[in-house]
């Protein structure tokens, strides 16, 4: 099943809006991944990869102090939070960097926002062997410290982006521009399944390795697909990667969560699948926030990895389409979930992930006992640490002061 | 085609001189000050101006043009302002020269691609470039800037292969804007050797005039170049000219690399 259209487009949205400079790179590309995929040794080293070096399968684990606090279906998470790194973003950054040796690339770049992408590529660079440039918002430098170590740990540059707002798509923006005047020896590795065609298609393959595990797990663990999948929505790489292998099955429910920010009313949010309009950012058709002039807003999320106002164009023609469920969770809604979920289950989820986490109890009420959710775990909370503890520290729980 | 472009190629190439299609931005510092600063372009020498329109995430720009476009958004810029505030100051000083638009496509969407073709037609704009918009994406949009007289002024790139850039050129409305250098916008002390050669190729697949644009600078520069172009374009040199030492020095930089145009 897929939801491409024609070759780049899903439904209204995709395409290929750069500047002429990088189509013949990404026409390059484009053919190298189409032979990469008919080479059945590609796929066999980056499944050896991934089974050696990144831990999948990650596993599905049964939330079972989830379940009950929720009272409706049978809770289960899908471990991306296990993965190599802590996150399921390494998923694509192997691919696209053993893609980049295969056709022969010198070097690669990255942007990230949070970071965690930044450091997969700078991780799968180390790896195999090649120099990693990682543009990175000034403001997001200051606020992921932790990241920006780790990234020059493992040998990767990382350049801070003063322009703009200083935070992901400002990141974007440079990284494109790098791009442009080094397009011949450099691989440039997107994180989200979002930018210009065929990026969109890669990222979400390299990811659906987490959907096409869970199809497997599932089966084994309760005998059938589960009855809903949540994920969190920024740019879209994990909810699509998860969601994807599922959507030819009319029976599973496909819940996407966005960052609520502030709150809708506030303009300070992240959320492009549902107050977004259509529009052109970073090299596709999508949904995107930006004001009637065409000019793009700002994001805003506690969360820098869905502080992004645009998102993949496959997931904004699967919300459109009415495939996807889209729901919203707001900062501290996301807050409040991390903490339940670190209580319950001894699990500290990324803020972005948390987002997921806080409308899975409402999710699991509307299925009833007896259902299956299935919540991706998409990665883990120590990087966040820092802005989570700055809000102060709930009481411990059962404990006599 | 809307023949204002076309007529001034004519005009300058009867007077042995390469044409200079002179950049700056719309709404930097301010919208009315812009207008003077287009003005000094022309009494400089410019033969086409290319007016910029701001857009919040410019990824074909350098920093001097980035800088600029920060700078018009701050000051209220919009392509709504520009086409009712800007354009028609301009064409009121300065009625001979063709004005073209640079922007981002995103910017002409959020307007409504028919209504910009037609507004900005009707306050006399004569072109438009949108350095993001691929041959692959341009098809509809061409069809509604052609019905409207509006030329959709094509991109050629270094990387573009020699057939793609023949196709491209054939397409072309207004002229053909080379691209110099593979990168953003920006000065540059040196351009690629290679470059004659490709401003020959698409010169001879072109039915309309080929310039050449993305790093010029100098007299020097546009000297060499305009033996193998009908034109260059300068933006950054000029933009950053205006914005440090004003409208007159803008002024001063076009009559100089004018002189490198005279043959």
């Amino acid at each position: 099943m897929t939801t491409e259209t024609v070759a780049g487009r899903f439904g209204r949205y995709g395409g290929r809006y750069v500047p002429e400079t990088l189509v013949p790179a990404l026409q390059e590309l484009e053919e190298a991944y189409a032979a990469a995929s008919a080479d059945p040794a590609f796929g066999e080293e980056v499944a050896r990869v991934l089974r050696e070096y990144v831990g999948r399968p990650t596993t599905l684990t049964p939330a079972r102090r989830l379940t009950e606090a929720w009272g409706g279906a049978n809770v289960w998470l899908k471990r991306e939070d296990l993965a190599h790194t802590g996150a399921h973003k390494i998923n694509n950054t192997v691919g696209q960097v053993l893609l980049a040796k295969r056709m022969g690339k010198q070097r690669i770049i990255a942007e990230t926002g949070a970071g965690q992408h930044g450091v997969a590529t700078a991780t799968a660079c180390a790896l195999f062997g090649l120099p990693c440039e990682v543009y990175m918002g000034a403001l997001d430098v200051e606020r992921q410290a932790l990241n920006v170590f780790r990234m020059r740990a493992l040998g990767a540059v990382v350049r801070p982006v003063e322009s703009g707002s200083r935070t992901l798509k400002d990141a974007m923006n440079e990284a494109m521009r790098t791009w442009v005047s080094q397009v011949s020896d450099t691989h440039y590795v997107i994180g989200s399944a979002a930018g210009p065609h065929p990026y969109p298609t890669v990222v979400r393959d390299f990811q659906a390795v987490i959907g096409r595990e869970l199809r497997t797990q599932a089966l084994a663990a309760f005998g059938g697909l589960p009855d809903a999948i949540i994920a969190c929505v920024g740019g879209g790489s994990n909810a699509i990667g998860v969601l994807h292998p599922f959507i030819g099955d009319a029976s599973v429910r496909l819940v996407g969560v966005e960052a609520g920010g502030h709150g809708l009313e506030t303009k300070q949010h992240g959320a492009s699948l549902t107050l977004g309009t259509e529009g052109v950012l970073h090299g596709s058709r999508s949904l995107v926030l930006q004001d009637e002039d065409g000019q793009i807003q700002e994001a805003h999320s506690i969360s820098a990895g869905l502080d992004y106002p645009g998102v993949g164009p496959e997931l904004a023609h699967l919300a459109k389409t009415g495939r996807m469920e889209v729901r919203v969770a707001t900062d501290d809604e996301a807050l409040a979930a991390f903490y339940e979920v670190a209580r319950l289950e001894g699990i500290l989820p990324a803020l972005e992930t948390s987002h997921a986490f806080a409308r899975g109890r409402e999710l699991a009420r509307e299925l009833g006992a007896g259902k299956h959710l299935v919540i991706n775990c998409s990665g883990r909370g120590d990087k966040d640490v820092a802005t989570i503890s700055a809000r102060g520290v709930p009481p411990p729980v059962g404990v006599k002061a | 085609m809307s023949g204002e472009i076309a007529q001034a190629f004519a005009q300058a190439k009867a007077r042995g001189e390469g044409v200079l299609v002179a950049y700056a931005m719309a709404g930097d510092p301010d919208l009315p000050r812009s207008v003077d600063v287009f003005a000094a372009l022309v009494e400089g020498g410019a033969d086409v101006l290319e007016l910029g329109v701001a857009f919040s995430d410019p990824i074909a720009d350098g920093p001097v043009i980035q800088g600029a476009a920060e700078r018009a958004l701050k000051a209220g810029s919009t392509l709504k302002r520009v086409l009712d505030e800007v354009v028609p100051a301009v064409r009121q000083r300065c009625p001979q020269t063709p004005l073209v638009i640079m922007t981002y496509v995103n910017v002409i969407m959020a307007m409504g691609e028919a209504r910009y073709a037609k507004l900005a037609r009707e306050r006399g704009v004569s072109g438009t470039i949108l350095p993001d918009l691929p041959p692959e994406e341009s098809a509809s949009l061409r069809a509604t800037f052609d019905a409207e007289g509006l030329d959709l002024i094509p991109l050629c790139a270094p990387t573009t292969p020699p057939a793609r850039a023949q196709a491209i050129a054939k397409e072309g409305r207004g002229f053909v804007y080379c691209v110099s250098v593979s990168g953003v916008t920006g000065m540059r002390a040196e351009l690629p050797p290679d470059l004659s050669q490709r401003l020959e190729l698409v010169r001879s697949a072109a039915p309309v005039p080929v310039v050449a644009g993305f790093g010029i600078s100098t007299a020097e520069q546009a000297r060499t170049l305009s033996a193998h172009a009908d034109g260059v374009v300068v933006g950054s040199a000029l933009v950053r000219a205006a914005h440090t030492e004003g409208p007159a020095a803008a002024k001063a930089l076009c009559a100089d690399i004018k002189r490198g145009l005279r043959r």
